[in-house]
């Protein structure tokens, strides 16, 4: 029963009391201006326990939409969090395999990649030398220009880029790095990971994509169905 | 707004800062794009305060992005950061004070959690020790970076050269601040002035000299949303929510922004860049943006530290405006030079 996989969930047992329908998350919750997404909904459906209605949620586009800010959490008057069901519901599309049939779902391959490949590769969720300029060009011309000169910059202002002992942005040890590897594949990520992996593949095949084809239209492709 | 009331209720939301003695984690987004701010605090507080802040090699990101972004579960998360519980045992110490919000709010989520669901507890210890044989204690104490320098803020300003005012009106400068969703919206009690009032940048703002905007948006997220960022394809959303908070605070003209969390300052930074190029809309005077700070290089300026020094050259919105309103004394031509 996925009602029962959602509650093992810690998260879900915390985030879902008794919801009344207020829809005061939905007021304050900054997804819900931007795209087409309601967490009072969201939170009565998994309430309702109704099987089907919460499998079309783990393959739906609006799990993904959330942000993730908890302001549904200060704000519920009965102290649900609809951000942490919506951690429990991702959490399941993605052990099912049913986050491939989203297009915001299929963004997990390439989430995946750039974050659980920084952590495992140098022990921070973000480096720079991962964060490229021509997939941030928000990041505008001094974004370039630390970019073009990263060492220089990073010294300038007192990083201990890739240095050895501790400091900002050291090489982190090895040693440190296998612990991380081990606590991944103890916990389940690397299961995760792979599971990721090997669905995204499946759907790249079926779509005559090769791997960087797949990753390039998951990470820029944006369809007009999300928004009011 | 009955000011004397608000006091009030403020000093009802106090949390306890230890004075001295702090196992010190970093941030991977303030290390990034706000490097100078990490090396500015503990500049702060081990040189110029003589205090004990720790800090050793081997602890990593806490998985926070990732956790926030649903690519590692939760008990991997928690597992990450039992091992930086280990670190900070093994070293001896028992308060913990990390640079980033998101890791703030996951540490208070995860001890929540435990205190809940105590055998969650006994199955994080059971997995670490399988990883790592490491074992840990639950720190004592957990507080935000910015809780220490909201701590020391008469300090800082006894020992300050600058004040958050205007050199030419004599006015107190209109700061914006922005405390970061995660510092306060989950655990309240965790964070200075709680939800409702969160007091721990307004405190530095106004021991500084300057004055605080009340408006609409003040509590808005700056737009990271963190998948909704880090995926190209999200990021209307980002730019959205950032577009909203700059349109609502615009009218009361603020000179400055401050922020607590590392992602904050480079959303509020990068999208005033983007919305100028987009739509040829500035919202400082003159036609230029609002300068964003982190609380460090705020501290850093009142406290007479070079803006370049302190990596101001690393933001894209100018912030020689808000150097110039204060009259600080600094070399343009050093702006770039490395």
């Amino acid at each position: 029963m996925l009602y029962d996989r959602l509650m093992e969930d810690y998260r879900f047992k915390e985030g879902l009391n008794a919801c009344i329908n207020c829809g005061t998350c939905t007021a304050i919750c900054p997804a819900a201006e931007f795209y087409k997404y309601d967490p009072r909904i969201i939170t009565d459906t998994v309430q309702s326990k109704d099987e089907a209605e919460i499998e079309k949620l783990l393959r739906s586009e609006t799990i993904w939409y959330c942000g993730q800010c908890m302001s549904c959490i200060t704000r519920c008057p009965r102290k649900n969090g609809p951000g942490l069901i919506i951690q429990a519901l991702r959490n399941l599309s993605q052990e099912l395999g049913y986050f491939i049939d989203s297009e915001k779902g299929r963004q997990q391959l390439v989430l995946n990649r750039a974050l659980c490949g920084n952590i495992l590769n140098y022990g921070y969720c973000v480096y720079p030398r991962t964060f490229h300029h021509s997939d941030h060009p928000e990041s505008g011309p001094v974004g370039k220009w630390i970019e073009d000169n990263l060492e220089a910059v990073h010294k300038r202002v007192g990083s201990n880029l890739d240095g050895e002992g501790p400091g900002i942005l050291r090489k982190i040890p090895q040693s440190d790095l296998d612990e991380l590897k081990r606590i991944f594949d103890v916990t389940g990520a690397t299961e995760r990971m792979e599971k990721i992996e090997t669905i995204s593949r499946e759907r790249a095949k079926d779509l005559g994509l090769s791997d960087e084809e797949y990753c390039r239209q998951v990470f820029t492709i944006n369809s007009e169905e999300h928004y009011i | 707004m009955i000011v004397e009331g608000k006091k009030k209720i403020w000093s009802e939301y106090q949390k306890d800062i230890p004075d001295d003695h702090y196992f010190y984690v970093r941030s991977c987004i303030r290390q990034n794009f706000f490097p100078a701010s990490e090396k500015v605090f503990l500049d702060i507080v081990r040189n110029r305060l003589g205090l004990d802040f720790f800090e050793t090699p081997h602890h990593t990101t806490c998985g926070g992005i990732a956790y926030h972004s649903d690519s590692i579960p939760q008990e991997t998360l928690m597992t990450i950061v039992a091992r930086q519980f280990a670190l900070m045992t093994e070293a001896g110490y028992e308060n913990y004070v990390c640079s980033c919000i998101t890791s703030f709010g996951i540490y208070n989520e995860i001890i929540d959690t435990w205190h809940h669901y105590p055998e969650l507890e006994a199955k994080i210890r059971g997995l670490l020790w399988e990883a790592s044989k490491r074992e840990f204690k639950i720190p004592k104490s957990v507080v935000h970076a910015s809780d220490v320098i909201y701590k020391l803020r008469n300090t800082i300003l006894e020992n300050g050269k600058y004040r958050l005012v205007n050199k030419t009106t004599g006015e107190p400068l209109r700061v914006v601040e922005h405390i970061g969703c995660h510092y306060s919206k989950m655990f309240p009690s965790k964070g200075v002035g709680g939800a409702e009032y969160p007091y721990v940048l307004t405190g530095m703002a106004e021991a500084w000299g300057g004055t605080v905007i009340d408006y609409p948006e003040r509590r808005h997220c700056c737009g990271f949303g963190f998948r909704q960022y880090l995926v190209q394809a999200n990021r209307g959303y980002s730019i959205s929510n950032t577009h909203k908070k700059f349109e609502s605070m615009a009218p009361f003209k603020p000179d400055m922004i401050i922020t607590n969390c590392p992602g904050c300052p480079y959303f509020l930074d990068r999208w005033q860049y983007v919305i100028e190029e987009l739509e040829g809309k500035t919202y400082g005077a003159d036609s230029k943006g609002i300068p964003v700070f982190t609380y460090e290089e705020v501290a850093g300026l009142v406290l007479g530290y070079d803006p370049w020094d302190l990596g101001l050259q690393m933001h894209q919105t100018a912030v020689e405006p808000l150097l110039d309103k204060i009259g600080i004394i600094y070399n343009k031509e050093d702006k770039y030079k490395i």
